[in-house]
């Protein structure tokens, strides 16, 4: 059963790190935008991850609010932005 | 046993869905098909691995907020990817080969 998990937070770790890689390199800030959102999205994952591991509920409090920080994050950066070429 | 197999396999198909998705946005051309490939573990992946933690949780009481937690994503996901996607076609962020017809140009939005 272990090595269930091991796989699963191996590929969630790629999965991050790729998405990183996308957020730092992105040509556009909305590109950063979408990595950002979608490493939300693997943290709220890894997150679950280690509630199934532990059966430990500590961190699910955690889950819920960065689901919905996340999407203010988001939504507030697409509403205020600055064009990249007037910077 | 048997449902500590089914957990296993929703958290191991939620966390593949979230590493192909990170190789979408890695390697595809603009941002538009990006978001494409990043809604996914948004929406299906985490809700799978949800799903997993869930079972997992064998009826804790903690297990709603999992619940909670789907249902803020599945609510939340279109708003962000609408913002998005209208704001990528406003800059003109997008090639003139990715969209076939126009159908936000007589708008003039």
């Amino acid at each position: 059963m272990t090595v269930v998990w091991i796989i699963s937070a191996t590929l969630l770790l790629a999965a991050a790190a790729l998405t990183a890689y996308r957020t730092l390199r992105g040509p556009t800030t909305v590109d950063r935008l979408v990595g950002v959102d979608a490493l939300v999205a693997i943290a709220i994952c890894g997150l679950s991850v280690w509630v199934a591991y532990t059966a430990d509920t500590t961190v699910v409090p955690g889950i819920v609010a960065l689901s919905l920080v996340g999407f203010i994050g988001s939504v507030s950066v697409a509403r205020f932005r600055v064009r990249d070429n007037q910077l | 046993m048997i449902v500590d197999i089914i957990a296993a396999v929703l958290i191991l198909t939620g966390s593949l869905l979230a590493f192909t998705a990170a190789i979408g946005i890695v390697r595809f051309p603009d941002t538009l098909s990006r978001m494409h490939a990043a809604t996914k573990p948004q929406t299906f992946g985490m809700i799978l691995v949800l799903i997993g933690a869930f079972i997992k949780l064998e009826g804790h009481p903690d297990g709603g907020m999992l619940v909670l937690t789907g249902l803020f994503t599945l609510i939340t996901a279109p708003v962000v990817a609408q913002r998005v996607g209208r704001l990528v076609y406003r800059e003109q962020a997008l090639g003139e080969k990715v969209v076939d017809e126009d159908d936000l140009a007589a708008r003039n939005c």
